[in-house]
């Protein structure tokens, strides 16, 4: 077990190496340097361009050495939490990511656990009733929900809520909480709009849980050993609970894995229709005024989660089923 | 005694039945058993069809549309859909559907310009009338329309009007055109690179195999959607549409491939046992040959399966991007670009229509699913 967990290990860091290679290429991508894009904004501002502002920011991005020194310069920023600077917003990134972040795992999260909670029960369910009418009613629906864009739900339910309830169900705060700092009523009213996100990201990802389930659960109670359970009388939900739910539910914690860049990437789109303050307005927002130690931050630590939380999701499985740490030796 | 005979007959004749239909599954090609298999799915059948119906109408987009996509009229801004009536005011009933003209009214309470039905004209809906003239493919002129109103001065919006007045109907149309192509396109270019990088990885195996597979688990390991996102917004903004739209199409694709490749890699891993690769081998078939002659064929069918279901994900990440903003952009119409006019919350609360390239995209990606799915069971007609 060990072992597998040091080598699972070695290997993310070499991912999260790799991960910032990319993160760092998408600083380099936009053409000229940003720098030069920073002064022309502020010269068609009316603002005065400072030469010796800019040579010290030319500096301390390294922009007059060569490519691997730049890189080596932001990466060991990055290990002692300085991202950068945001030229979009005149502050440094990581005044304005923290926050976010914790806002995009929260909701990224809690639609894990609401994904996983709906998916086992409907599943269960139509495992132990197929061909029922439950049944095809919850195949119909994950049918569709895998194959509707998140962020088309998000529209239709913000339109809905528009237009029947004439309230907007966009954003994670009320009016009043929106700056206002941390408090237990902060954390109630987040809790009260959190659902629109939920129900917007788990659909897609719920449906996905119900088939995997589904068909874990049927193959099991097929065994043989079920039938002799049932034959020397155990009760039905008895049975059912203490074996085959138990083993149709490893998978569930694999998908957790492939869930997981799934949610991040709904969790992306939706909050800019939801206008939900997370990654995805500033991330897009960076984009678009090519803001880029931002936008390369975001991303940097999106997939840093991502490996992070797939390195999770691959040793609790390990964990769980010791065919799998053996069997990848 | 009549009773048993006629009986033992019916049971002979079953008997062979059953042996000619046992016979004509031996004697039967490879696609021809998949093709049987694929026909028992009834909503693969469906799928398939409304498949096919899409890409006739993102192939003769001009034809079908009955106005420019591109033609605006602000006094039609946000027009609702006009409805179609086959009875008239008099209670006359009219085999050939028809609308009446559009005029517009202030509210007398809100002063909001509203549009209503001008009672008094009616225009017949036409099959093959005369319009816009275009250029089909850019090649044929002509000005013949699948369906329109013969009166010039009359107009029509089947699925409503957008901000500028232009016909949803027509645009939904040529989007089509673009959203559909994007994901064959894509595909396209995923099928190369994964077969290559797949095959090689397969084949070879060892330590090709370890790096190659090591690089598709670090790529499925990064969130597309921020990923593309950097990478559509690092596309310059001069660029011509048609190599906006290439740019995204590669961009796509340079992260679709990886599903490709893992099929590929395991089906090679698991033909390279077979004991016709080794006679192949055996008799002096140079490696080419084997792989193309021998191992591909034995293979295509999941190819194709796999490549149908990669293809809803190329059309969704299209439609997620140029939503967004990031992917394509007017004057090219997508209905990720169409939707990208939903985003505006109070258009939308007024004139829901706006949504509805959405509903396009979800008939799309759902035909495609069910298809790859029929093709998926079909692909191994000898299993079960």
């Amino acid at each position: 077990m060990l072992e597998f967990i040091v080598r699972r290990l070695g290997l993310m860091v070499l991912t999260l190496f790799a991960v910032t290679l990319v993160a760092f290429a998408v600083i380099e991508l936009p053409p000229g340097d940003y720098l030069t894009a920073y002064a022309a904004t502020l010269a068609a501002s009316g603002d005065t361009v400072d030469k010796e502002q800019l040579e010290s920011l030319k500096r301390r991005f390294g922009l007059d050495q060569p490519m691997y020194m730049r890189y080596l310069k932001w990466i060991w920023g990055v290990l002692h939490g300085d991202f950068g600077y945001s030229f979009g917003w005149n502050k440094p990134v990581s005044e304005l990511i923290w926050e976010r972040m914790a806002l995009t795992v929260a909701v990224t999260f809690s639609a894990l656990i609401f994904t996983w909670v709906v998916g086992f029960l409907i599943g269960v369910y139509s495992a132990t009733h197929q061909y029922s009418a439950g049944d095809y009613i919850f195949t119909a629906i994950s049918f569709i929900g895998l194959g509707i864009p998140e962020f088309l739900i998000a529209l239709v339910l913000m339109w809905v809520g528009y237009r029947y309830f004439n309230a907007n169900i966009g954003g994670l705060f009320s009016q009043e909480y929106q700056t206002a700092p941390w408090s237990w009523g902060k954390f109630v009213d987040m809790l009260k709009h959190l659902w629109v996100p939920l129900i917007v990201l788990g659909v897609g990802g719920t449906a996905g849980m119900i088939r995997i389930m589904r068909a874990n659960l049927l193959d099991e109670l097929r065994k043989p050993y079920v039938i002799t359970a049932r034959a020397k009388g155990l009760r039905e939900r008895h049975l059912l609970l203490k074996y085959p739910v138990r083993i149709a539910l490893n998978p569930f914690v694999s998908t957790a894995g492939w869930a997981l860049p799934g949610l991040i990437n709904g969790a992306t789109i939706i909050s800019v229709v939801l206008s939900l303050p997370t990654n995805g307005p500033l991330l897009l927002n960076a984009l678009m005024v090519q803001d880029m130690y931002l936008a390369a931050s975001f991303i940097l630590l999106l997939s840093a989660l991502t490996i992070i939380g797939t390195l999770i999701s691959d040793i609790l499985l390990a964990w769980l089923d010791p065919r799998i740490r053996y069997a990848r030796r | 005694m009549a009773a048993e005979q006629r009986q033992e007959q019916l049971v002979v004749a079953e008997r062979a039945a059953l042996r000619e239909e046992g016979e004509r599954v031996f004697v039967a090609s490879q696609w021809q058993l998949m093709w049987w298999r694929f026909r028992k799915h009834k909503m693969a059948l469906v799928s398939g069809a409304i498949l096919i119906l899409l890409y006739s109408v993102a192939l003769f987009a001009e034809f079908v549309a009955p106005y420019d996509p591109h033609k605006y009229d602000v006094k039609f801004t946000y027009a609702p859909p006009t409805r179609l009536h086959f009875i008239d005011e008099a209670g006359r009933f009219h085999l050939r559907p028809f609308v009446y003209g559009l005029k517009q009214e202030r509210d007398p309470k809100t002063m909001k310009m509203l549009f209503a039905e001008d009672r008094t004209k009616i225009y017949p809906l036409r099959f093959f009338v005369r319009g816009a003239p275009y250029k089909l493919w850019g090649l044929f002129s002509a000005d013949r329309h699948l369906f329109g109103l013969e009166e010039k001065d009359a107009v029509f919006f089947l699925l409503g009007a957008d901000r500028m007045g232009r016909d949803l109907f027509s645009r939904i149309v040529y989007g089509t055109r673009i959203s559909m192509s994007v994901g064959l396109v894509g595909i396209g270019i995923s099928l190369v690179l994964g077969v290559l990088i797949g095959g090689v990885s397969g084949y070879y195996g060892g330590a090709i195999d370890t790096v190659i597979q090591r690089l598709i688990e670090f790529i499925r390991s990064i969130p597309t959607i921020p990923l593309w996102m950097a990478l559509s917004a690092a596309v310059p903004k001069e660029w011509s549409p048609l190599r906006v739209y290439f740019a995204i199409t590669v961009l796509l694709s340079l992260i679709g491939w990886t599903s490709m490749a893992r099929v590929v890699r395991g089906r090679f891993l698991a033909l390279r046992e077979e004991d016709f690769v080794m006679a192949a081998l055996l008799v002096g078939a140079s490696e080419l040959r084997v792989i193309l002659r021998h191992m591909v064929p034995s293979f295509l069918s999941h190819i194709i399966a796999s490549l149908t279901l990669g293809i809803p994900g190329m059309i969704l990440a299209e439609t997620s991007l140029s939503f967004l903003g990031l992917g394509l952009r007017p004057p090219v119409i997508s209905w990720g670009v169409l939707l990208q006019e939903s985003q505006n919350l109070r258009a939308v609360a007024t004139s829901p229509w706006l949504l509805l390239p959405g509903v396009a995209v979800v008939l799309a990606v759902l035909a495609f699913n069910f298809v790859g799915d029929g093709l998926r069971d079909a692909a191994d007609p000898y299993a079960r």
